[in-house]
């Protein structure tokens, strides 16, 4: 019996090496290899830039922008383009770096620029949608390339220009139309500085292009591996970090701060918040139901919640409390008016709170200690957020407990979080907490966008603005925001519409989310933070371009 | 013992064709819509996603009527296409299924082969003797009866950090390549051994537990009385009884083989091992019908075809089922 267990066993083996074994290949040296994890929720499986969401490390390792954005100094930096200016009301040229080869020899030039675009003019892609307000795309000479509008966007054309991955029209031309956004493009080449190495099941392994242009001009990335984990639980991720086998982790680890110093852990901040903000946490109501779609009640829920609890108590004072506009970071700052957030700005004020709900009229009127609607019709209400979102689960009773204090009733509830979209798309909710369309960038307007727009008249709501509030004055204001150059006239804007979102309150900041990042220092140093700001620690999906590139030139290997 | 094979074949190909059937249902009784789900994801598109939207509805043939959709699945269950994972999007759902159920047989089918002969050896020991008995039945319910998670949580902490012998998470080491070469055998084998360790010590006890309690009971059967009273050694009461007590542990362990696929997601959690138990949970939370059919299809078979191996196998093994079969013929 005992010899047939051998033998199962060691079939079972020989089996296995021989399916895994695909081809032979040596350990990457650890001190050449940078691990990250936090950015994969699942195995790699596209690299297929024209989708939002390929494998992290895709757009930024591979593919590159014309711009690089500096999120500290709220500045752009020439990537594949050497500059760029509006050289009239709608036209914009662009100079593209010389001298740069994609990975597979071929050169990159101006054409390629065109073709990107090309590409969402003949074909329905997720950025077809600039096409109505671009009028062409025309190579001027091989290095120079002239867009022209006709209804410049700008703060949106600002985005793009560091948001755009460009691609090789030598490649992507032969793919036909029905193809674009199911191809895996397994290998792809791009122009940055890493190319595809291996994808496993629960990892991304890049390598580095020595051939890169941007060696000569930013400096050659240090690690010559980036190996990128598929996220674990907590514990796993703690244990790996506690043990250095992990050199930079985006999770977010509760309780992380505590044993920071204990394992020399480095994160941006040596004190509190100890993370740098990345997103804003909103909290949506929907104003299609009363009484919701009351401001009166909008704005006593605005001053019901005790921010500070969810900061200290739930967070552990990873994050910080959201600035009452919802703005932060260095290019939405630049647009925040301190007077007007002095004036119309709220706080924790439960006094005040139960003041507006009393003027309103939403009184407890038959003395079972919740306020009833000002008709008399009970007042009972739901805020949902993900199931196992657990930091955002706590920060809901919180708030829910803040609720009771003032006599409103307001349950927590968890749908599954693919439930959670479905009733966020058909506004089937009260209350929500979502952090879409609030992460940080180089402008204002996308914030304003998410919290107000006007794409809420169709069967589903699915881009922003999930409470459906409606102030077509704003809106003109926003999108006039997005259409001027004219500095004076922006920030003028920019105070309108931070006045009517606090007067409106359609939705409430609650807190900034922080841009995880806890690094270890056993196998590389010298890692950014906020005394030597020289990039930004993320590796998630999207936001290399952000200060990672940066952070991987910079940082040095142990010795 | 044709009609009994006849009589069976006919019974799991209903049966087959019923889980088919709940197997297309169930995941599209839940609420939400797998494409919004995959969408949500792709955040600050401004516009982008309907169009996205709409090309994603066709590519998964979501917009046929439901009967449709029935029929394509019977179709795909023969041709084993069984379309793109959403949540691995644009992979297809039979590669997802190849890669990984390799890892979930590496682990499980040497703990639960290697669990089921030495826990039934032990149990046997146990059942014949009383001081061993004595020594061991505690530590087997322990075993048998503590939680994996828990469990794995300790002999994790304590090997993996305390003593530091082994790595606590992944198939292989992060600067790991797989090939056919030894410094990655060592590292895979490094990284097995945990989940498999764990995997085998909750299911130990069990099976002592259940072979124990066979052989006391064969003990006091009419042949063993005889054979004492023959003056047997202990040694050959057990061998016979051992023989009768083995039958319902076969059962047992095809039963546990055929639901290998399904039977280790907590292992994969713990250890954040790959595998299809882990898949299929990612499957049901992202909505991903796909490849939740995928999995499902594969367990369904898989215990459907342990089943019937056993019913085989128990003609071989136990003459009283073969002489009835033969009778009846």
């Amino acid at each position: 019996m005992i010899n047939f267990g051998k033998k199962v066993l060691i079939l079972t083996l020989a089996f296995l090496f021989l399916v895994g074994g695909m081809s032979l290949a040596q350990d990457l040296p650890r001190e050449e290899t940078l691990v990250v994890s936090g950015a994969m929720w699942g195995p790699p499986s596209t690299w297929n830039i024209l989708i939002p969401n390929p494998t992290p490390g895709t757009g930024g390792l591979v593919y590159e922008t014309m711009f690089s954005y500096n999120p500290l100094e709220n500045e752009y930096e020439p990537w594949l383009a050497e500059s760029g200016e509006w050289v009239s009301d709608n036209e914009y040229v662009l100079n593209v770096r010389e001298g740069i080869n994609w990975t597979d020899g071929e050169e990159f030039n101006a054409e390629d620029v065109v073709f990107t675009y090309q590409l969402a003019k003949d074909n329905e892609i997720p950025y077809s949608p600039i096409w109505d307000w671009m009028e062409s795309v025309e190579a001027e000479d091989n290095f120079t390339v002239r867009f022209t509008f006709s209804e410049p966007h700008y703060a949106e054309w600002d985005a793009e220009l560091y948001q755009r991955y460009i691609i090789p029209e030598h490649i992507w031309s032969e793919i036909p139309s029905d193809e674009l956004i199911t191809r895996t493009m397994n290998d792809p080449v791009g122009t940055g500085p890493y190319t595809h190495r291996q994808a496993a099941q629960d990892r991304m392994v890049w390598e580095r292009n020595d051939d890169w242009w941007g060696n000569d001009v930013f400096g050659q990335p240090k690690p010559k591996y980036l190996v990128d984990l598929v996220n674990q639980s907590n514990n796993v991720v703690m244990g790996m970090l506690m043990k250095g086998e992990l050199d930079l982790s985006n999770n977010f680890l509760p309780g992380i701060q505590r044993i920071k110093d204990q394992f020399g852990l480095v994160t941006w901040y040596e004190e509190e918040p100890y993370m740098l903000s990345w997103n804003t946490a909103v909290m949506y109501m929907n104003t299609l139901r009363e009484p919701m779609g009351d401001t009166q009640f909008r704005r006593a829920m605005a001053f019901m919640v005790n921010q500070d609890t969810i900061v200290d108590r739930v967070y552990g004072g990873l994050v910080q409390s959201a600035n009452p506009t919802g703005l932060f970071g260095e290019g939405w700052q630049a647009y925040l008016d301190e007077e007007i957030v002095e004036e119309s700005g709220f706080e924790y004020n439960p006094t005040k709170a139960k003041a507006l709900l009393n003027d309103a009229g939403y009184v407890d009127a038959n003395d079972d200690g919740w306020r009833e609607m000002p008709n008399g019709d009970p007042l009972e209400l739901e805020i949902m957020v993900p199931s196992g979102w657990t930091d955002w689960m706590e920060s809901v009773r919180v708030i829910a407990s803040n609720a009771e204090e003032i006599g409103v009733n307001i349950a927590p509830s968890f749908p599954d979080s693919s439930l959670f979209d479905n009733k966020r798309f058909n506004s089937d909710f009260d209350l929500m907490i979502g952090n879409f369309q609030t992460t940080l960038s180089s402008t204002p307007f996308d914030y304003w966008f998410g919290v107000a727009n006007r794409s809420i008249h169709g069967e589903t709501i699915s881009n922003g603005n999930w409470g459906a509030y409606d102030n077509p004055e704003l809106f003109e204001k926003i999108d006039e925001f997005n259409m001027t150059n004219d500095e004076a006239r922006k920030q003028e804007l920019a105070s309108d519409i931070q006045e009517t979102l606090l007067q409106d309150m359609p939705s409430v900041p609650l807190w900034h989310n922080g841009l995880w990042a806890q690094a270890t220092t056993e196998y590389w140093t010298n890692w950014p933070d906020e005394d030597n700001p020289y990039g930004v620690p993320v590796s998630w999906g999207n936001a290399y371009q952000l200060g990672m590139i940066d952070t991987l030139i910079g940082i040095e290997p142990v010795e | 013992m044709g009609k009994y094979l006849r009589k069976k074949i006919i019974v799991y190909i209903i049966t087959f064709i019923l889980a088919v059937t709940i197997n297309f249902f169930i995941p599209r009784l839940m609420p939400g819509d797998p494409i919004q789900s995959l969408l949500s994801r792709f955040s600050g598109m401004e516009g982008g996603r309907e169009i996205l939207e709409n090309q994603l509805t066709l590519l998964f043939n979501l917009d046929q009527p439901l009967w449709q959709q029935y029929a394509n699945f019977w179709k795909s269950v023969f041709t084993l296409d069984f379309g793109i994972s959403i949540i691995q999007f644009p992979t297809p759902v039979l590669d997802i299924i190849k890669r990984a159920i390799v890892y979930d047989l590496s682990v499980l089918l040497p703990a639960i082969i290697l669990s089921w002969i030495v826990g039934n050896k032990l149990g046997a020991f146990s059942g014949t003797d009383k001081r061993v008995d004595k020594s061991t039945m505690p530590f087997f319910y322990f075993l048998a009866s503590s939680p994996y998670f828990w469990m794995a949580g300790l002999v994790a902490f304590f090997f993996g950090v305390v003593i530091g012998w082994f790595p606590i998470s992944g198939a292989y080491g992060s600067t790991a390549t797989p090939g056919l070469n030894w410094s990655f055998i060592k590292d895979f084998l490094h990284h097995w051994f945990l989940p498999f360790f764990t995997m085998f010590l909750v299911q130990l006890g069990g099976w002592a537990i259940g072979m124990r309690n066979m052989i006391m009971y064969e003990k006091s059967s009419n042949y063993s009385k005889y054979m004492e009273t023959l003056g047997s050694s202990k040694k050959l009461i057990r061998k016979y009884g051992f023989r009768n007590g083995v039958l319902p542990q076969v059962t047992g362990l095809a039963l546990r083989l055929g639901r290998i696929v399904g039977g280790a997601i907590t292992v994969q959690v713990v250890f954040n091992y790959p595998g299809l138990g882990r898949m299929l949970l990612d499957a049901v939370q992202n909505q991903d019908y796909f490849l939740m059919q995928g999995i499902f299809l594969t367990i369904v078979t898989m215990v459907l075809i342990a089943n019937f191996t056993v019913d085989i196998i128990y003609m071989f093994i136990d003459p009283r089922v073969r002489l009835s079969f033969t009778e009846e013929v």
